[in-house]
């Protein structure tokens, strides 16, 4: 009875009705078709680029850019659009960089309040979390740019001790540079690191042999600054000079001489990228506190840990193994969406991206290559979370 | 049975996708569409990311080069696409009743009078300075009228066919008057505030570097937010072309209290321009221009059009169509001459009416004046 119906299958079906072989044809079906959509899609540019004469031609690079960039590496309009693009590149990466760290700080704090019994704590997180991430990161950064703009002129900054000038420019602040004496010092930040990785290496021996939990970068770093604050405090009584002092911006004719400068379009940029990023690192914090089974802080209790001890050492380390893989997609788009910056005038890659694009009239090698920045960029970072993901998994046997 | 009809659906969409590529497809943006549709299903990221990436920049060859050629497509669209700034007052913006007013937004108006018959027969887009010229590449706009400078480079490199010079303007700089500042030389150290993709972003930084001038700039890439840092004290100076400066100069919040340096750090010729490759249409904008000019030489204006229709004299016969075939020539009505005079006027009644005494600008005519007066411009002969 069975076999009947079998054999006809054997015999009968046709090869454009079997399952298997419809399968393979679909997909070499699927890969000719998108071939020649790249193909059309491609022949068709440069048949277009072609009849226009603006055929991709790389030797704009090599030419001087002749425009002015307003901040990131010592750059003149003389140097090579390569370079400009470079200048670009680093500043790209200065704001996504320090965005990141602040906005995982914020978000930490914001995440872990939003949890808190306090009331007050409570619901000015919530808050914070539902009013910012509600509303377009665009509008957000014209919005801090119209508050940088409203602040005091340079003439009339406001002015923290004479170290922090807070104007429409940007924010002025008091820098340590090296003195005549900083020679002399040098040998005992090299010093410092030395005895910091010692004291690392013979604390985390320690405390594997005696198979104890503990702390290790904390004492290391102790090691670090007293080395080094007592090289600082031998070499200014040996000299007579301190190694560094303090560069103290002063108003010069237009602007403040000295010292260091964050520029608006850089504060207004990373304060925006950061005040937005962080709500979402803050939602994605509370999920992973909240997905920590209860019954581990309630052991952590039983245990006689306080609250703080059992947040730290016992909540929160579980909670990073939910919260690596969201927060490696607020990390990417961070990077990302620090593109916005073309709106409030701050100098990244995609400013002057598209700077080259308009100034030298090629349009395809600009685009790949801000295409390929970002995307080195986001897999580059998404590369550093996978691996630090699989190192902080769960291992099982 | 079931998995055939999927199989069937399957096989039918993308017989729908492979048809709408094949045909000559007339919307870039279906193109655009296929593209990036593909792309986010397949595994090839390499050639079909940077084509599907690439095409919103070039849709296709269609959307940049006009088959038949870009005046033909103008008439069948019955709309001129012209490309303008938007906020420049005098020269591009839109006015307390909703209209596009400006010098160079007359100039697409007499484009499309000459072309469609019809002044208001235009659709405007306004554009940054850094969009505008993929806009004119990639064929968003017929036409580019927007204080656009004429240089070498982009007449040859950036793919641009330039018509002749409608404003002869130089790059200047704006500081306050309570400043100090009398030269540039007295600007070093200073912030200034400068748009990108523009010739004076170039200028700047080369007028400085001659003069081994520190300064710190601050580039925005719309006009707005340039002037509004400039206006919030941002920046110490705000350069762009001097007709530029004397029209944004009206939109600070005091604007006595602001001034225009003497120096010139540049000389900006602002023109339309089309895109590169199609040389009728180039014609078409060219003597679109000259006829504006050519009609204020003559004394023809709005007021007096239908006394010199009857004219007697050949030269002005001819220029406005009642002899020859001058229009015909370049695909244009003969008479073309008389809709553009019809439409916004003769070169002289465009600049007043824009810039002139009864503008807040009073821009005197300077530069901008017929060659008999004294100024630069020049028509060759209609003939």
């Amino acid at each position: 009875m069975a076999e009947v119906p079998l054999r006809r299958t054997q015999q009968s079906v046709p090869f454009w009705r079997d399952v298997k072989i419809i399968a393979i044809l679909l997909q070499v079906l699927f890969v000719i078709v998108v071939l020649a959509v790249t193909i059309f899609l491609y022949t068709n540019m440069v048949e277009g680029l072609r009849r226009s004469n603006l055929l991709p031609n790389l030797s704009f690079l090599n030419q001087s850019a002749s425009i002015a960039i307003g901040e990131g590496l010592p750059y003149t309009p003389s140097d090579t659009w390569r370079y400009a693009f470079l200048v670009g590149v680093v500043n790209t990466l200065r704001i996504a960089i320090v965005g990141v760290i602040l906005a995982t700080l914020l978000g930490l704090v914001v995440g872990i309040s939003r949890l808190s019994n306090n009331w007050l704590l409570r619901n000015v997180a919530y808050t914070y979390i539902e009013i910012v991430r509600n509303i377009p990161l665009l509008v957000q950064l014209i919005f801090w740019a119209t508050v940088a703009q409203n602040l005091p002129t340079v003439q009339n900054s406001i002015n923290l001790g004479g170290l922090l000038h807070l104007t429409n420019r940007g924010v002025f602040l008091a820098w340590p540079r090296g003195s005549e004496s900083m020679g002399s010092w040098v040998p005992w930040l090299y010093g410092a690191l030395v005895a910091g990785v010692a004291l690392f290496l013979w604390r985390r021996q320690m405390l594997a042999r005696l198979d104890r939990p503990g702390a290790v970068l904390p004492l290391a770093l102790l090691g670090v600054a007293v080395v080094a604050l007592l090289g600082f405090v031998i070499t200014w009584i040996m000299r007579g000079v301190a190694p560094l002092y303090l560069d103290v911006p002063l108003l010069d004719r237009f602007n403040f001489k000295g010292g260091t400068v964050l520029t608006s379009q850089f504060s207004t940029l990373l304060f925006g990228l950061v005040i937005y990023t962080a709500s979402f690192i803050s939602e994605i914090v509370r999920a992973g506190i909240q997905a920590v089974s209860k019954g581990q802080r309630e052991a952590a209790r039983a245990l006689g840990l306080s609250d703080w001890q059992s947040l730290r050492l016992v909540v929160l380390p579980q909670a990073l193994r939910i919260m690596i893989p969201p927060m490696t997609n607020q990390y990417l788009n961070l990077s990302k969406n620090s593109s916005l910056a073309f709106a409030i005038g701050y100098p990244d890659l995609f400013t002057i991206g598209s700077t080259i694009n308009n100034q030298t009239g090629q349009i395809i090698p600009p685009i790949l290559m801000i295409m390929g920045s970002y995307l080195t960029i986001s897999l580059t970072t998404s590369l550093a979370m996978n691996l630090y993901n699989r190192r902080i998994q769960l291992h099982e046997r | 049975m079931r998995d055939f009809i999927r199989v069937s659906a399957v096989l039918l969409l993308l017989l729908a996708l492979m048809a709408c590529n094949a045909a000559p497809s007339p919307e870039p943006a279906a193109t655009e569409g296929v593209g990036a549709g593909e792309a986010t299903t397949t595994t090839e990221t390499g050639s079909a990311t940077a084509v599907s990436e690439s095409s919103p920049t070039v849709p296709s060859s269609e959307g940049a080069q006009v088959a038949g050629g870009r005046l033909q497509a103008v008439q069948d669209r019955g709309e001129l696409i012209c490309g303008v700034h938007g906020s420049l007052p005098g020269f591009g913006i839109v006015d307390a009743s909703g209209e596009y007013a400006g010098f160079d937004v007359d100039f697409c108006r007499a484009i499309a009078a000459a072309v469609l018959g019809d002044p208001e027969a235009v659709e405007f887009r306004p554009l940054t300075a850094q969009e505008r010229f993929t806009a004119v590449q990639t064929g968003e706009v017929d036409v580019l009228s927007r204080n656009t400078t004429y240089t070498i480079s982009r007449d040859t490199s950036v793919g641009l066919d330039f018509g002749p010079v409608t404003f002869y303007d130089g790059q200047g700089m704006m500081v306050r008057k309570d400043s100090g500042i009398e030269s540039l030389e007295d600007m070093a150290g200073a912030t200034i505030c400068v748009q990108s993709g523009t010739t004076t972003e170039l200028n700047l930084a080369d007028s400085f570097r001659a003069r081994s001038i520190e300064f710190t700039p601050v580039v925005f890439s719309d006009a707005d937010p340039t002037r509004e840092a400039y206006n919030s004290g941002q920046c110490d100076g705000f350069t762009t072309d001097r007709s530029g400066l004397v029209a944004s100069q009206t939109q600070l919040t005091a604007p006595e209290d602001h001034k225009i340096l003497p120096d010139t750090l540049s000389k900006e010729p602002l023109g339309p321009s089309v895109l590169q490759g199609d040389a009728q249409w180039a014609d078409v904008i060219t003597w679109v221009v000259y006829a504006t000019i050519q009609a204020e030489e003559f004394g023809i204006d709005q007021s007096n059009l239908e006394e010199m229709l009857a004219s007697e004299d050949p030269n002005i016969r001819r220029f406005l169509g009642a002899e020859g075939e001058l229009g015909q020539g370049m695909g244009l009505s003969n008479d073309f001459v008389v809709q553009i005079i019809r439409g916004v006027g003769n070169y002289g009644e465009i600049y007043n009416r824009n810039l002139g005494p009864d503008t807040p600008f009073d821009l005197p005519r300077g530069q901008n004046s017929l060659f008999t007066e004294g100024g630069l411009l020049y028509s060759p002969p209609f003939r």
